[in-house]
């Protein structure tokens, strides 16, 4: 009796689990996307998220997409990855197998991209991500994967010729770094050794922080006695938030401040001065002077966003929103929307948006957008960096605290 | 590692600073440890949902700043906020588990914890976030030396707190109620306690001390949805190494842990602080162990 | 009524097993992800279950299967499937190696204390691994592709899984009939009249942590193989995940049965994977609700309930 209760529950749950797939739908081209809804990168995530809803709705908003004569409206399936990457090879081939999704967007970091994309390669599925660009994604040779995104090494390299350019013997320059221990901003920190080295400049501090760690008093100390020229640090949101409140509690002086995340950890709104003079890596700024059809000017952009969720537009939505509005060009040139002939177009994929001009190279990364570096000035994001794009000038050095 | 130690005798202020900012990162350890020495001591529960408590209550203190009350104000509503949160909790789960096996209300509160952490991001948003309580920093010899004011408030109150539950363990009816059901519950409900009332006051209590310490912990650094976990884990380890029920060894566990991992990062590099902490702590017990088997062994 | 035995549920589950992934072919992945959690659960409940020795550490044995085949696939420069061979024998001898060091250590200590103690191993591993360059630190590991047809790298991996399962299931079954067995119980039930009677304690907890790490050994490297790329604290040392769920799912299906863990695995894996599907930034609301319930209202887990519902009709009939 018992073990027959025991064989029918194994197979009731079989069943109930069987009957989850689903059906597919004319007339929408479905996007499959995982996001971070849950765990250490759900703020992102939801940035990300919002960014591909946006365009989404836009897109279906002026007819939807037209491929060889015939109109589709675009629909984006997601799936919650849990900011982990143990999630990423259930989750392709749900979406692949299940759903019966042929186009990918890409999910938030670099890990879980790292997971996904050799999945995507096998069942050739075109992939466009937005948000997971560590440099070895694109030394693998894959042909299906494409970032809209400038490469993560890239972050605070800008920061590193800044300082060499406003210093007047760049091998004098004493770099102190500290990256949090994840994928991401282990990546950034490579791109910055790199710089640093050939500029003969001196790395005096290089901390990984754990993800768990919420205080950084540790290594602020030693900042505040190897006095060095240059401070970076990478930790998502949660590193943005805790060095500048840190460095003000304990009064470290610094000449330059980069850091990363600092748009979406709103570092301006919340910290109002003591967020003064920080630099900030960005892929994307609203004063950018980039345009296109379907959102106007990157200006636009920002305040449409601010409408729709009620905060300013952070550069991982813009990029998420670029990544949508790459796959509907693509689609359309190709004339079909069979993968491969989707991937080809993708590849040959030349605009500009909003977000800045699109054009892949044979890795699959985006050539042709450079990432800017921002200042918190008067409680505004001005971009300083690189010449070409600033609409001030950098502040600098920043003075200490006992003259703010 | 070796660079690192060279820089404490090259600058002996910063040896200073570096245990001083651990002491006061350990005095709010110390606050979130004493809720779970009582709960673990009376409830005989390990109580995991510790950290989410004292995420909440950093919630609470965040949302009475945005709309518009002083963040010192913060302190006690948190404290007040979390008391009744703490009942409610008691009053819907843990109440079931108080005689069962320790392992059952382990994973009880675990369960309790992910729904809470996954309830904060769908109710506060999964932003961080931060209060300025404006109070400024503390500069000791020539500025080497800073202390945030908000940690040294924490610390009075750590300090503070701890000798008032100190006095009402001892003095207060209810306090001497609640030592009672901790040593034997079945003697205090024949004695005419109302256990049940005792259970639900000390996990309010437990609450509330996690409250004043997410309070805190929002003033001095940053909160967000996921970040109950390490709270969690350090009160957890306060209390191992002092033992239930030792409000003063609480607070000198908190302290001590605080300063050494500070230090431990400090030495030998951030990345490697949480896991000296942890393999310190396995070390203790292993150590503890062995010296009780010698004991047996003395004793035959 | 005919009497349904053992052998017939497990010829049943073996026909699932080889059956499910061409009868279900969008979940394979998944059901590779279910037969891990019945190693999970069954090697969790050798100690907790069978010995009552409550582990929150044993995924510090699947951690260092994952890193092992990582880094034997990465630096061996054999062809795929020697490398991945040759990484799953060292993971599970290095597992076993550990069991042996850590058991030596921590199995002395008792009750609350070793449950605290192997959660403080269980996090020290993930913090260590993920400060050393060698195994990639922060940044985690990625493996090699795997080079079989397309759809094909599923099929081997759910197999390979199902065999490991299956020969788990099998070792456990076959242990819990022998002496060793019984000295497991001996050591839960009372572990100084199992010293007295002379049985050496020590030696038996030793080796049954040393079966679990064994089995979490080689499910590491096959896992890590499957998810395609390792963190060191949400994959290979995920104690906030993976480590939990052994524990839950052995008390959800009933600690200390055969059966139990087995069953626990197949209805906890599933109702997560559903909530994971339908309740899209709900699931972990719902996940937290289900196992305050399972642990409040189920503490003698589903076998349990059953044997006590059975008892309760032997009698009123």
């Amino acid at each position: 009796m018992m073990k027959g209760f025991v064989t029918g529950l194994f197979l009731g749950v079989a069943l109930v689990w069987a009957g989850a797939a689903s059906a597919d739908e004319a007339g929408t081209i479905r996007l499959g996307a995982a996001v971070s809804l849950t765990g250490k990168y759900s703020s992102n995530g939801a940035f990300t998220r919002n960014g591909y809803d946006l365009a989404v709705k836009r897109i279906n908003e002026e007819g939807g997409v037209t491929v060889a004569g015939k109109t589709y409206k675009l629909e984006v399936v997601y799936y919650d990855d849990e900011s982990t990457p143990a999630r990423g090879a259930q989750l392709v081939e749900r979406l692949i197998q299940q759903d019966g999704v042929k186009y990918l967007l890409g999910p938030y970091s670099s890990g879980l991209t790292e997971a996904i994309a050799p999945v995507t390669e096998k069942y050739g599925v075109p992939m466009v991500e937005a948000n997971g660009a560590a440099v070895s994604l694109f030394r693998k040779g894959y042909r299906y994967l494409f970032a809209v995104l400038s490469t993560t090494d890239q972050y605070l390299r800008g920061a590193v010729e800044l300082a060499a350019n406003v210093n007047e013997d760049p091998s004098k320059l004493r770099v102190a770094m500290a990256f949090e221990n994840d994928p991401f901003s282990q990546d950034v920190r490579e791109g910055v050794m790199e710089d640093a080295a050939k500029f003969g400049m001196k790395i005096v501090i290089d901390d990984k922080l754990p993800p768990e760690l919420n205080d950084m008093s540790a290594t602020l100390s030693k900042a505040k006695v190897l006095k060095p020229d240059l401070l970076l640090v990478s930790g998502h949101d949660k590193g943005a938030a805790l060095v500048v409140r840190q460095l003000a509690d304990q009064r470290v002086d610094v000449p330059m401040l980069a850091i990363t995340h600092c748009d979406s950890a709103q570092i301006a709104e919340k910290f109002g001065k003591i967020a003064e003079y920080t630099l900030c890596a960005a892929q994307w700024a609203s004063t950018l002077k980039y345009s296109d059809a379907l959102f106007g000017s990157a200006a636009d952009y920002a305040t449409l966003y601010e409408e729709t969720y009620g905060h300013a537009a952070p550069y991982q939505a813009a990029e998420s929103s670029a990544a949508v509005q790459v796959f509907a060009d693509a689609f359309e040139r190709a004339g079909s929307l069979e993968p491969d002939a989707v991937r080809d177009a993708l590849a040959e994929t030349d605009i500009k948006t909003f977000y800045g001009p699109v054009k892949f190279d044979e890795t699959g990364k985006n050539m042709s957008k450079p990432t800017v570096l921002f200042q918190v000035q008067d409680g505004k994001y001005v971009v300083v960096y690189p010449q070409a794009f600033a609409e001030a000038e950098v502040r600098w050095p920043t003075p200490s605290w006992s003259a703010r | 590692m070796l660079d690192n130690l060279l820089l404490f005798f090259q600058y002996p202020p910063l040896a200073i600073d570096v245990i001083l900012n651990g002491l006061l990162i350990g005095a709010i350890f110390a606050l979130a440890a004493y809720g779970m020495a009582l709960v673990w001591g009376v409830l005989n529960i390990v109580n995991v949902v510790q950290g989410e408590l004292v995420v909440l209550g950093g919630y609470v203190t965040f949302l009475l700043v945005q709309s518009g009350m002083p963040p010192l104000l913060g302190l006690p509503v948190s404290a007040v906020v979390m008391f009744c949160v703490g009942w409610l909790i008691y009053r819907a789960v843990i109440f079931r588990v108080v005689d069962k096996d320790i392992f059952i209300s382990i994973l009880a509160t675990f369960g309790l914890s992910i729904l809470i952490q996954q309830l904060a991001n769908l109710l506060f948003g999964s932003e961080v976030r931060t209060v300025d309580a404006e109070l400024g920093s503390l500069h000791l010899l020539g500025g080497t030396v800073t202390l945030a004011w908000i940690k040294i408030l924490a610390f009075g109150l750590a300090l503070v707190a701890g000798a008032v539950l100190w006095l009402f363990l001892r003095h207060a009816r209810l306090g001497q109620a609640i030592r009672a059901t901790a040593q034997n519950p079945r003697a205090a409900r024949i004695l005419g306690i109302d256990t049940d009332r005792v259970y639900a006051m000390t996990y309010a209590l437990n609450a509330a001390l996690c409250g004043a310490a997410g309070s805190l912990a929002v003033m001095a650094w940053t909160i967000h949805p996921y970040v109950g976990l390490p709270y969690t884990v350090r009160s957890f380890m306060v209390v191992v190494v002092a033992g239930v029920g030792n409000v003063a060894g609480v607070i000198a566990a908190g302290l001590g842990l605080g300063a050494l991992e500070n230090a431990a990062g400090f030495i030998f590099g951030v990345e490697f602080q949480i896991a000296f902490v942890f393999a310190l702590m396995v070390a203790i017990l292993v150590w503890r162990n062995a010296r009780a088997a010698r004991k047996r062994s003395h004793l035959q | 009524m005919s009497r349904v035995n053992d052998w017939h549920i497990m010829a049943a589950l073996a026909l699932f097993g080889i059956a499910a992934p061409f009868l279900l072919p969008g979940l394979v992945t998944q059901l590779a992800f279910l037969w891990l959690m019945v190693v999970f659960a069954l090697t969790w409940d050798m100690l907790g279950g069978r010995m009552g020795y409550n582990s929150f550490g044993n995924i510090v044995f699947f951690g260092i299967g994952c890193y092992a085949a990582a880094v034997l696939q990465r630096d061996a420069g054999l062809p795929y499937f020697e490398g991945l061979a040759l990484g799953l024998a060292v993971g599970a001898v290095l597992a076993v190696l550990a069991a042996i060091v850590f058991g030596a250590a921590l199995l002395g200590i008792r009750g609350h204390y070793f449950a605290i103690g192997t959660l403080g191993l269980g996090i020290a591993a993930g913090e260590i691994a993920s400060g050393w360059r060698y195994v990639g630190a922060g940044s985690g590991l990625a493996l090699p592709l795997y080079p079989g047809d397309l759809g094909s790298r599923e099929f081997f991996f759910c197999y390979s899984l199902f065999a490991l399962a299956a020969l788990c299931f099998l070792t456990c079954r076959w242990l819990y009939g022998t002496r060793f067995g019984l000295a497991l119980n001996a050591i839960r039930d009372d572990q100084d009249k199992a010293d007295a009677m002379g049985l050496r304690t020590t030696r038996i907890k030793i080796f049954a942590w040393s079966v679990s790490a064994f089995f979490l050994g080689i499910s590491g490297g096959l896992a890590a193989n499957m998810i395609g790329f390792i963190d060191p604290r949400d994959v290979a040392f995920a104690g906030a995940t993976f480590g939990v769920w052994m524990v839950l799912m052995a008390i959800l299906g009933g600690k200390g049965t055969l059966w139990g863990p087995v069953l626990g695995a197949f209805v906890f894996h599933v109702t997560q994977e559903l909530f994971w599907t339908y309740l899209l930034g709900w699931q972990r609301v719902a996940l937290g609700l289900l196992i305050v319930v399972i642990v409040v209202f189920f503490p003698q887990g589903i076998m349990g309930w059953l044997a006590e519902r059975r008892e309760r009709r032997g009698t009123a009939a």
